[in-house]
């Protein structure tokens, strides 16, 4: 990774956090409990991630609204599919990301979130968001409201949905089981909280930044 | 488009084959195997049917799925109808011994699941002419190796759509270099986290953006192939 934007040290105090909305809660929730007062958190639409091809542009243009802003921003996403070109944005500007290929397996960790995926690479994944907006961005997003005929098109090939929960409750974990019987998978739960979230927050705008342990 | 009351047997050819560029656009498969059974009674070769009727079609579809006009759904939606009436073609192509374009074999690399793209390049492929060999999804070098060998391909296609899985093409293409086996093969690759510098990385002949640019590329790698092996 690069070393983050910085500017003149202590010329504002504050860091910009621009992340992914599907990470919106479980980073605004830590940010307020660590006291990450210093954190100012943006988010780009967590609609994105259906279109990763416009992501690099997305945080490009944030990037440039906001450099003169901050002595630091770091992005809040993993590659998420755009195959290496919003690394390419970022090592222009100088700015970090979140490790690993998705933004989500920042809750699991990446090496675990490696094992998972060999375990089973016939596997889909929902968060805590994607649990909430799984009507919205997956069935809906897919078009399987009009055309339910596409289901084997989009999920044959997949046997289980894992639900990695971060603040899991009844009524998400009966939301996650009802979003694998809806997609013909197995179900399983793995409550991974916010995995790396603190730690990756707790060390921005302190010199020099140190690589998460995944 | 088509109206449900539509009768496509009194249009003209002209209008038949325009009606099933927007049947085929609109996904509408019992229409598009019905054209095909008209045209096919009209006395239509079945190479003509496929080349005019349902890869003209194609095109269309590919051309404002690249321009953002259409997405995923309604693509699989004309691929399916595109298959009905594929399915009517391919035994009446078969039987005419219209010889091959060349034969590809094409699969999704190890770890990876998603099938969606190759599909839709495995039937352009086919609409093109070629013989295609779809060997599934997470296939491992020795699989790709063994498919080589079984089925002595011009074209080996691979696809990825995560960028954890796309690398391993690398390792398929370092394989046959060890082997001494890469330029027996065109390479073409394609995934959506894939581009042309990667495809140029990691060694293939040709990096495909989406599933008609795949068949275009293939056939005119497969002809440049052709001519330089002629003038040698």
């Amino acid at each position: 990774m690069t070393s983050p934007l910085r500017s003149e040290p202590g010329r504002t105090g504050r860091v910009l956090v621009l992340a992914c909305g599907a990470l919106a809660r479980e980073l605004s929730i830590v940010s307020a409990q660590s006291g990450l007062d210093h954190l100012d958190l943006q988010y780009l639409p967590a609609g994105l991630h259906n279109t990763p091809r416009l992501i690099p542009a997305a945080v490009e243009e944030r990037l440039v609204a906001a450099r003169d802003q901050y002595d630091e921003i770091f992005v809040g996403y993993g590659d998420c599919g755009t195959g290496g070109l919003l690394d390419t944005v970022l090592e222009r500007h100088g700015v970090q990301r979140l490790p690993g290929s998705h933004c989500y397996e920042f809750f699991t960790g990446s090496a675990a979130f490696a094992e998972l995926h060999d375990a089973e690479p016939t596997t889909f994944y929902l968060t805590d968001f994607l649990v909430r907006q799984f009507d919205r961005l997956v069935w809906r997003g897919l078009g399987l409201d009009r055309w339910p005929q596409l289901l084997g098109d989009y999920f044959g090939n997949y046997t289980r949905l894992v639900y990695l929960s971060q603040f899991p409750t009844p009524r998400l974990l009966a939301e996650a089981e009802q979003a694998a019987d809806q997609l013909g998978l197995r179900f399983e739960h793995l409550p991974v909280g916010t995995g790396d979230v603190e730690p990756v927050l707790l060390q921005l705008g302190r010199q020099p930044l140190q690589a998460v342990p995944t | 488009m088509s109206d449900d009351d539509l009768d496509l047997s009194s249009l003209d050819d002209a209008e038949l084959v325009e009606q099933m560029h927007e049947d085929l656009y609109d996904g509408m498969a019992d229409e598009i195997i019905e054209g095909t059974q008209i045209l096919l009674e009209r006395g239509w070769g079945p190479q003509r049917v496929l080349n005019e009727a349902l890869v003209e079609g194609m095109r269309i579809v590919g051309v404002d799925f690249r321009d953002g006009i259409l997405f995923v759904p309604e693509v699989l939606l004309s691929a399916n109808a595109m298959k009905g009436g594929m399915a009517l073609l391919r035994p009446l192509l078969a039987e005419t011994g219209v010889k091959q374009v060349g034969k590809v074999v094409i699969g999704t690399v190890k770890g990876d699941i998603h099938d969606i793209g190759k599909n839709l390049v495995a039937m352009m492929l086919e609409g093109a002419g070629f013989e295609v060999v779809d060997i599934g999804i997470n296939i491992d070098v020795q699989a790709y190796l063994a498919a080589l060998e079984e089925h002595q391909p011009d074209i080996l296609g691979m696809s990825a759509l995560l960028t954890t899985t796309m690398p391993y093409m690398k390792v398929v293409i370092d394989e046959l270099t060890a082997r001494g086996l890469r330029d027996r093969y065109i390479v073409l690759v394609g995934g959506a986290p894939l581009n042309e510098e990667f495809g140029a990385a990691i060694g293939a002949d040709a990096y495909c953006r989406d599933a008609a640019v795949a068949a275009e590329t293939a056939q005119t790698l497969i002809r440049a192939r052709r001519d330089l092996a002629t003038a040698v």
